[in-house]
């Protein structure tokens, strides 16, 4: 019984990460009908420069704060640089580009930092049942959550990237710079997955830390839709949760591996996610 | 006729290799309700797009009240005053009404503009009571109604409609053309009418642009468009 | 310069054979490959061991790169799974030399193209109605998981260290003259042509045009009467069943296979070199294979020159194709071969 409370509550933990990445990723998704491969790349870069910079300053709240925007602003260059004008041309090509940059990141962080595991502190123990980073892991990501949703629903921004989201060329005919509102779009996604990246790389970060959880993140979202910013979140949660018990009951190798079955399974019944509405095929 | 208020000069544009435009000129006077005909494939969608900034002209210029936004990105020339109603309406579905309303007027200020609000809902009454649902779940007629409330929600000086009649029972067409017509006496609007529906057009608008093949066929006040015989025979096919 | 004799082979390979269009196609892509392997063989009796292993490499990465040529190029579907399907033959090759010492080793070649296609056939029908996203997230997946395999079943499959083999090198009566290295380049590329030969048939075929009408519009391609959902499967099919076959001849060739050669890198790598080559080509394999063999050695060679330390040598490829993918989409999407076939059409014109 206490394994289970335990698995439960690293769990929820844990699905709190996966549900912030699935949240990102479905901004993006819901923007450019994109799913962002290079999230991790992000999530690397925001990891990496914590490491630096908190060292040298002493602080990890100052690492903290430069890798959210070392890894916001990658995002945001990253759109309006590089994906934009490929993804233009082809869906495909654009799906190919952030597999490119992933690439570059996982290669670029190998080559200036190695490809062995680093330590990185973190600010709270892992220790106890829930342990203050579970907690702050939770609590940080319902913030993100609810601070999204206000965005979103309440703010002339959130209604201008809803807009050019949706429908970009009656959005620009209402004076939405479509464009910007793309990149914007992208920075608050990667800011997400720097946080992420943040929450689920200590206390060892690798090139190769976020594949796992990248692909819980990706799990998480296509269970919940990718077009469907609650689904990311439940969905996160129940992967988190899914997972743990798979790991800890199972054995952590079989862990990948059932996610595939998940959103095999998941998508074979509901091609759009459990929580998607059914929707007319568009010709 | 006074100063015009909108004036096309040798506009050209094309897509790829087909020119879809080529020399239209022709000017809008303030206070004008402006026709624009011709068959399908003539170029007038593509006129209203390109007035806009949604296409690239490649010819030409364009002016409102004598500042050249013939390069003006799209955004940015809804702030000079110039408003589009595109094809369809671009009524945004997977908002409400009333933020395609409040969209309309963002740009003027991040602040909700209640009274132009009330002014449009006044306009369009059948939209009151499904300010918060879906645009999706809206009629035909709803839509274009929401359309062009959107439009003057930017309190636009000159109003561009392609095509509003696509679609809608002549009852509820008629009904919009009067509404323009009024909306022009009261506040002095300036409107551009894009329309299939060349005889409905001609008899709510003052003048009239005919367009063939990409260039100005014929142009002229709206009644004697309507009574020359080959004019209509030619271009506008009644 | 060993590459420019390379690549030129299959130019002279192609020339004669391309005027007899027609002798049906299955015949006419086999006398290709007979002439590829005669190139092959030449190229083998001037050059040294290095080279030939080098070839070895450069022929089992083209077959990989070709059978996501067709998957992608061909049918529009994009699966970051085919390193696993590579694994999945590297490690059938290496256990059946383990454990059934005695079969031949074309006996090992069709078990591994068999368990490769059983292993294509599960998991192409278990995504088959995924598309594009969703597809390159569940052969994420699938990469990211596969190798975990190997720690998990560590009795059998030998954990971080996997496993290690010894293949026989050349038979008795040819001893003395071809070296062992040599004759597995032989043989590496027997395979490789025959793999090439089917997978040309198939994408030259009426399977080819299905792929390529179900990846210009699915919903058009249907409404033609082209069973989307099986051609899909199918292009999966044999695209894992060329990875496979890949992976076990690098077992074959390397001696050794290791979870870690079969990371989410190299198929993403794979991807890269295959749009770098040049996506919609088979020739585009080709030059992402020379791509992916000699960049690195040159990389490598030139990293060691200049003392930059094995954290570079080992990761400067990685970014090198990263960066070679973007630009190549952003300024070049047909990839090498289109750059080459604009040159020839200059060429021609100047003529």
């Amino acid at each position: 019984m206490d394994h289970f409370v335990d698995l439960t509550l690293g769990g929820l933990a844990s699905g709190a990460v996966y549900a912030a990445l699935a949240l990102s990723l479905v901004i993006i998704y819901q923007a450019t009908r994109l799913v962002n491969f290079a999230q991790p790349a992000l999530a690397l870069v925001a990891v990496y420069t914590a490491a630096t910079v908190a060292p040298l300053t002493g602080s990890y709240w100052l690492g903290f704060a430069a890798a959210l925007t070392a890894g916001t602003a990658a995002g945001a260059l990253v759109e309006r640089f590089v994906v934009r004008p490929i993804a233009r041309v082809s869906r495909l090509n654009g799906i190919i580009v952030t597999l490119g940059l992933l690439l570059v990141a996982q290669g670029g962080v190998g080559m200036v930092w190695g490809n062995d595991q680093h330590g990185f502190r973190y600010a709270f123990d892992f220790v106890g049942r829930p342990s203050p980073a579970d907690v702050f892991a939770l609590a940080s990501v319902a913030a993100v959550a609810v601070l999204l949703f206000c965005l979103y629903r309440h703010t002339p921004l959130g209604l201008r990237m809803r807009a050019a989201a949706l429908h970009p060329e009656a959005a620009r005919l209402s004076g939405v710079r479509a464009g910007l509102m793309l990149t914007a779009g992208w920075a608050i996604s990667a800011l997400i997955a720097s946080l992420a990246g943040m929450l689920a790389g200590p206390p060892f970060i690798s090139p190769n830390v976020f594949d796992a959880v990248f692909v819980y993140g990706i799990t998480a979202a296509v269970v919940g839709g990718l077009d469907n910013p609650f689904g990311a979140v439940v969905g996160g949660l129940l992967v988190g949760l899914g997972m743990s018990y798979v790991s800890g009951y199972a054995g952590p190798e079989l862990a990948t591996l059932t996610a595939l079955a998940l959103v095999v399974l998941v998508l074979s019944v509901r091609p759009d996610g459990i929580l998607s509405r059914p929707a007319a095929r568009k010709v | 006729m006074s100063a015009a208020l909108l004036e096309v000069v040798g506009l050209g544009a094309s897509y790829g290799a087909v020119r879809a435009l080529d020399s239209v000129s022709f000017t809008v006077p303030e206070r004008g309700f402006r026709a624009v005909l011709g068959a399908n494939g003539a170029g007038k969608t593509t006129l209203l797009r390109t007035l806009t900034g949604l296409h690239r002209a490649d010819a030409g210029r364009v002016l409102l009240d004598g500042e050249d936004i013939t390069r003006m990105p799209a955004e940015r020339v809804i702030t000079r005053g110039l408003a589009h109603v595109p094809e369809g309406g671009g009524v945004i579905t997977g908002l409400t009404v009333e933020e395609n309303l409040r969209l309309g007027a963002l740009w003027r200020s991040p602040r909700r503009d209640r009274a132009t609000e009330a002014e449009v809902l006044e306009l369009f009454p059948p939209l009151v009571p499904r300010l918060g649902r879906s645009a999706g779940t809206l009629s035909g007629g709803e839509r274009q109604m929401l359309a062009i409330g959107r439009a003057l929600m930017a309190r636009p000086r000159v109003l561009l409609l392609d095509e509003p009649s696509l679609g809608l029972a002549p009852l509820v067409t008629r009904q919009i053309f009067a509404l323009l017509r009024d909306l022009r006496e009261r506040t002095g609007l300036t409107v551009v009418l894009v329309e299939q529906n060349a005889a409905g057009a001609l008899a709510a608008t003052d003048s009239g642009v005919v367009l063939g093949q990409g260039r100005v066929a014929v142009e002229g006040p709206s009644a004697e468009l309507l009574s020359d015989d080959r004019t209509r025979h030619a271009y506008l096919g009644f | 310069m060993s590459t420019s004799a390379t690549e030129r082979e299959p130019r002279t390979a192609g020339g004669p054979a391309r005027r007899r269009v027609d002798l049906p196609s299955p015949l006419r892509h086999l006398l290709l490959a007979a002439l590829a392997l005669a190139a092959v063989a030449g190229l083998l009796l001037v050059t040294g061991d290095l080279t030939a292993l080098r070839l070895a490499a450069v022929g089992y990465t083209m077959l990989a790169v070709a059978g996501l040529q067709l998957l992608v190029g061909g049918s529009g579907q994009v699966s970051l799974g085919h390193g696993a399907f590579m694994m999945i033959g590297a490690y059938t090759m290496a256990l059946l030399v383990l454990r059934l010492p005695m079969l031949p080793l074309a006996g090992n070649l069709v078990a591994v193209v068999a368990v490769a296609t059983v292993a294509g056939v599960a998991v192409g029908a278990a995504t088959a109605r995924l598309h594009g996203p969703y597809l390159a997230g569940a052969t994420l997946i699938l990469a990211v998981g596969l190798p975990g395999l190997t720690h998990r079943y560590h009795e059998v499959l030998g954990g971080s260290n996997g496993l290690t083999v010894r293949t026989a090198g050349a038979p008795p009566f040819l001893q003395g003259l071809v070296s062992g290295s040599e004759w597995k380049a032989l043989v590496v590329w027997t395979a490789v042509v025959l793999g090439l030969a089917v997978l040309a048939t198939v994408s030259t075929g009426r399977l080819g045009r299905r792929m390529r009408a179900v990846r210009d519009d699915e919903t058009a391609a249907a409404m033609s009467g082209i069973p989307v959902g099986a051609t899909k499967v199918t292009a999966f099919v044999v695209a894992s069943a060329a990875g496979g076959l890949a992976g076990g001849l690098q077992v074959y060739v390397l001696g050794t296979a290791t979870p870690s050669m079969f990371t989410l890198s190299l198929s993403l790598t794979l991807l890269a070199a295959l749009v770098l080559g040049g996506i919609g080509s088979m020739w585009g394999a080709l030059w992402a294979a020379l791509a992916v063999v000699y960049l690195e050695i040159w990389l490598s060679d030139a990293v060691r020159a200049f003392e930059l330390g094995k954290d570079v040598e080992n990761n400067l490829p990685i970014v090198l194709f990263g960066v070679l993918l973007i630009l190549v989409l952003r300024f070049q999407p047909l990839g090498l071969h289109g750059i080459l076939q604009r040159l020839r059409a200059l060429l021609r014109r100047a003529r």
